[in-house]
This record gives structure tokens, sequence and C-alpha cells, in this order.
């Protein structure tokens, strides 16, 4: 009698419930890639950087020995300074070269979409197998750099050979893919007022004061943005040393992601690579942070 | 006069910078196909690109060449697109999906989910590898000859950044449209197929380019998971080439390489509009 009676007030309910979920129902595939591929995985790494965890043993013994490790063995300091290196290295020129090309781009240039295609053409491959192997014949000792150099009367250095200029030849290829941070900063530019230029002019300041006192103002947002994405980038690094380099001359290109490789798939030793993996994930939010915390002085939001 | 005078100058200054520029950024990509029809003896001979005899040689060891007997370059193209198809496919439905809840509905706990969609922006892929390799070892993925771990990941919206670029297009979709179909009876789901969808074709379309290059250009993937010569994609195969006779045949490995980007320059060439405002729109809007 009772059960009767309550069916319906209950099914309304649910249809209510249903209602006002709807956007939830959407969300399922969502939620579930994000529990098994991101949060599971995420969790299980921290776990993982406290053990001893390799691939045939299994865990034998837990602790911060790993994290002891990173911070007095001499590979992985090395690894670690050489990030920051590369990273500082590469992320500025990029930025730098990209806002200086958009700059120019943005006078009224003719032909903009065959320059602009020219430039963005090396962000669309640079990331390829190709694009690495081709970079290895250039830097080879005989080399087209090389012979460019002997023109100018310069003997450059066997560079992949050289530990001083191995890394500075991966920041070259990722400087070189400025292209996708130019498309962006020439769309921001786009949309500074030609007002505030006009009254500039008026005012009798130069170019060069108006570039800084208003296009980079204006432009702040774009310049936050590809700074903190391209820091995250450069500090997840693989595929340049891998490919080219293998991480040497002697580890001076070994990258914090291509040890955490080496530890996890190369030795075997999986939770060491986690913990490796988890104090780059900490410098990286560091960063990110201290970015997001600068925000308020420096970029200019205009809504 | 001398205000024009000093406009002509900047002018030239404005050209001569971006075509010096310009040449330096494609250089390295046109000597690379002068190389590919070059001798190995006159690869390294100068900085010319035009060779002087040219040959087929590298392009004819490039394409019967193969590893271990197993493989060879057309054997790669296939491996490629047989987890790159899957993968672009399953990105844009179900980076739309999650997109669409995220936009265009209001319920508990929405914003606290979508940060935390936001936050996984910020996760790097290193953190998460050894744990994702041990899952899919538990799964038996590893060397599977579907591709699994490549791609089943993507049915789930994990491509965080594709759904947050949609997220934001689909902002700017005015809520009267599916407000209008939903009066004339519209369900939730038809809305999104028959109205949003359509609206947002150029930003699915730049969504499937995106994720096709970076598919074809991913190494790490295929490095930890694909084990069996027979199976190895491009990427795999250029690499292993260059490892096995760099210094000798340069000549091959540039044209193999080449050869192995071509189809990506094509759809670059194609599509570079869609790609160039798709990077420009869904990014700085947020």
């Amino acid at each position: 009698m009772s059960a009767t009676a309550t069916k319906p007030v209950t099914r309304s309910a649910f249809k209510k419930w249903c209602d006002a979920n709807t956007g939830l129902f959407f969300l399922i595939p969502w939620i579930l890639g994000f529990l098994i591929f991101k949060a599971y995985p995420f969790a299980s790494s921290l776990y993982y950087s406290f053990t001893d965890m390799n691939f045939f043993n299994g865990i034998h013994e837990y602790g911060i020995m790993n994290y002891v490790e990173i911070f007095t063995n001499r590979k992985t300091l090395t690894a670690l300074s050489t990030t920051f290196k590369y990273a500082f290295i590469t992320v500025p020129l990029k930025l730098v070269f990209a806002l200086f090309i958009a700059y120019i781009l943005n006078f009224k240039i003719k032909f903009v979409n065959l320059f602009r295609t020219v430039y963005y053409i090396p962000s669309i491959l640079g990331g390829s197998v190709a694009i690495a192997v081709l970079w290895r014949a250039m830097f080879r000792d005989d080399g087209v750099i090389n012979t460019l150099l002997s023109y100018i009367g310069v003997d450059g250095p066997n560079w992949l050979a050289d530990r001083n200029w191995a890394l500075f030849v991966i920041c070259l290829l990722r400087v070189w893919q400025f292209g996708s941070a130019m498309v962006l900063f020439l769309a921001a530019l786009k949309g500074v007022s030609v007002d505030l230029y006009e009254a500039a002019t008026i005012d009798g300041a130069s170019k060069v004061r108006q570039f800084f006192s208003i296009t980079v103002p204006m432009i702040t947002p774009v310049i936050f943005y590809n700074l903190v994405t391209q820091i995250a980038q450069a500090f997840q690094e693989f595929n340049g040393p891998y490919i080219i380099t293998q991480g040497g001359p002697r580890n001076s290109t070994t990258l914090v992601a291509l040890l955490v490789y080496n530890y996890a798939f190369q030795s075997n030793e999986m939770g060491m690579a986690c913990a490796l993996a988890w104090v780059m994930f900490v410098i990286v939010m560091i960063l990110t942070i201290i970015a997001f915390a600068s925000q308020k002085h420096w970029v200019y939001y205009a809504d | 006069m001398n205000m024009s005078t000093a406009r002509k100058i900047g002018r030239f200054f404005q050209y001569f910078v971006l075509i010096l520029v310009g040449i330096v950024m494609i250089y390295p990509l046109i000597w690379m196909v002068g190389a590919t029809f070059k001798s190995n003896a006159e690869i390294f001979s100068g900085i010319g690109f035009i060779p002087k005899h040219p040959t087929l040689e590298g392009y004819k060891a490039a394409i019967t060449q193969s590893y271990g007997g197993d493989i060879n370059i057309w054997r790669a193209f296939l491996n490629t697109y047989s987890f790159v198809i899957p993968k672009v496919v399953f990105t844009v439905i179900s980076s739309v999906i999650a997109a669409y809840g995220f936009s265009r509905f209001k319920f508990k706990g929405r914003d606290l989910l979508f940060s935390i969609m936001i936050s996984t922006l910020f996760l790097p892929q290193v953190v998460l590898n050894v744990p994702q390799y041990l899952m899919y070892n538990k799964f038996g993925w590893i060397n599977s000859p579907l591709y699994l771990p490549l791609w089943v990941c993507t049915m789930f919206g994990t491509e965080t950044y594709f759904v947050y670029q949609l997220v934001q297009f689909m902002r700017s979709i005015p809520h009267d449209l599916d407000e209008a179909a939903s009066i004339d009876g519209c369900g939730p789901v038809k809305i999104l197929y028959k109205i949003i969808c359509p609206m947002l074709s150029p930003s699915l379309v730049a969504v499937a380019l995106f994720q096709f290059m970076w598919s074809c250009n991913d190494f790490m993937g295929p490095l930890l998971y694909v084990q069996t010569p027979s199976k190895y994609p491009l990427s795999i195969f250029v690499k292993l080439s260059m490892d096995a006779d760099a210094g000798f045949s340069w000549n091959r490995i540039l044209a193999l390489s080449l050869i192995s980007i071509i189809p990506q320059l094509i759809v670059f060439f194609c599509a570079q509009d869609s790609f160039i405002d798709g990077i420009a729109a869904g990014s700085v809007k947020g």
C-alpha cells in the first residue's frame, strides 16, 4: 500500500533531480576520465615517490630516501640546474622574438599572411622527429651551420659533442618555434586601439616610447599567458634531448624529463622517477604561482 | 619630405627584418628538401640547397629501407594513422560533450568541477607517466596491437586544452538559440548536435587539426607503449633509422624524414587559416 503510494513521488523527485543536473550527465565521461587517467595516476605517483618501487621487484621500503637522493646526488642536481638554464634561455628568447616579429607584422605590411605562414610552419612541425633529425644534420661538425660560420671566418664548435654548446642547440630548436606565441601576440596587437597611438603621436611620443608605454602594457595579458604556458612546456622538454643528443655529451643536455624517463624505463627505478617528477612539478607550480601572484603588479586587464 | 624619408627608411627596415628572419626560419626546411636530392658526399660540402648532381638515391633507399625486415615507411605510415585517426575523432567528440556540460548547464558542483578541469591544464604528463604505464600494464595494454594506451583515454575528454578551448567558444554562442530550440521540443542532446555543433564547426575543425599534428608528432607515447618493430609508427621508425645509420647515409635519413612530414605539410597548407584562427581565438579570451 505505502509502496504504491510513494512510487510516483520518488519518480518525479528523481526526474526533478535529473532536470537540475542534465549538465552532469554530459560530464560523466570527463569525470571518469579525470578519475582514471589523471587523479589516480597523480595520487599514486605521489605515493610511489615515497617508496623504492621497482618495475620488477615492487616495493620493499618506504620513506623520503628518493627526495634525499635527489637533493644530494650530483646527477639529479645537474639535471635540475640544466633544466633551469634551458628554460631561462628558451622562454625569454622565444617571447622576445615572437613579440618583436608580431610587432613588425602589425604595421600595415604587404603579404602579411605569407610572412605569418612562414614563421608559423616551424611551430607546427618542430615537435616532429623529422625536424630533430634535420637539426642533427645541420649542427654536425661539418654541417650547414659551421660551413656558414666559416664563410664569415668563425670556426664553429662541434655543437652536439661540445658540452658548452649542445644545450644551446636544443634551445635554438625551440626558439625557432616561436610562431604560435607570435600568432597570439599578433592577435593581441590588433586589439590595441589605434586612438591610443594617435594620441601619443600628437603628444610627440617616439615609436620606441609608444611601444613600451602603450603596446606592452596593453598586451600584458597575452604576455602573461605565453609566459606561463611556455615555462610549463620548457620544464617538460623531452624530445629534443632524447632524439638529438641522448642527454649527452656528459649529461650536459640531460633535462629533468629525460632523467625521469631514464629512471623509470631504463633502470626501472619507478619510485625515484616519480619523486623527481614531483620535484619538477612543484617547481613549475611555484613558478606559476609566483607568476599569478605578480599579475596584479604588471598585468593590465581592460575589463 | 623629411618625414616621408624617415617613413621610407622605417618601411625598408621592417621588410628587411621580416625577410631576413623569414629566410632564417624557412631555410632549414628548404635545405632539407635540397639535401634529399644530393649524394651523401655533397650534403655537407656547402650551404647551398640546389643539388649539383641531383639524384633520387636517397628517396629510393628511404622507401625501400626496412628495419630488421619487419617494417618499412609505408607500414609505419599505416601504423601512425591507425592510432592518430581514432585519437582525433574521439578527442573532438569527447571534448565537445564535456565542454557542452561545462558551458551550457547550471548545476551544483559545476564550478568546482570546472576549476578541477582548469587545474589539470597545469598537470604535467611527466608526473603521470609512471602510474599510467603501470596501470596500462595491468590492463595488458602495453604493446597492444590496437595501440590502446595511445587513444582510449581521449574518449574521456582528457585533452583538457581542447575542452577548455571549446568551452570558451561555446560561451560565445548566444543562449537564445538553445532556448528557442528547447521550446520547440528539442532535448539537450539534439540541441548539441543540431545547433551547437554546426555553429562550432570552425573550432571543431581547429581541434581536429591540432590534435592531428600533435598526435603525428607524438614520440613519447609510442616510445613507451609500442615495442614490436612491425608496429612502430613513423616517429619511432624515423628515430631508429637515424640511429642505425647516422653518419653514412644522410640523404636517405633526410628523405625519410621529409616524406614522414609531407602529410602534415599538406594538411597545414590546406587549412592554415583554421590553424592560425584556432590558436589566436581559443587561448586568449579566458
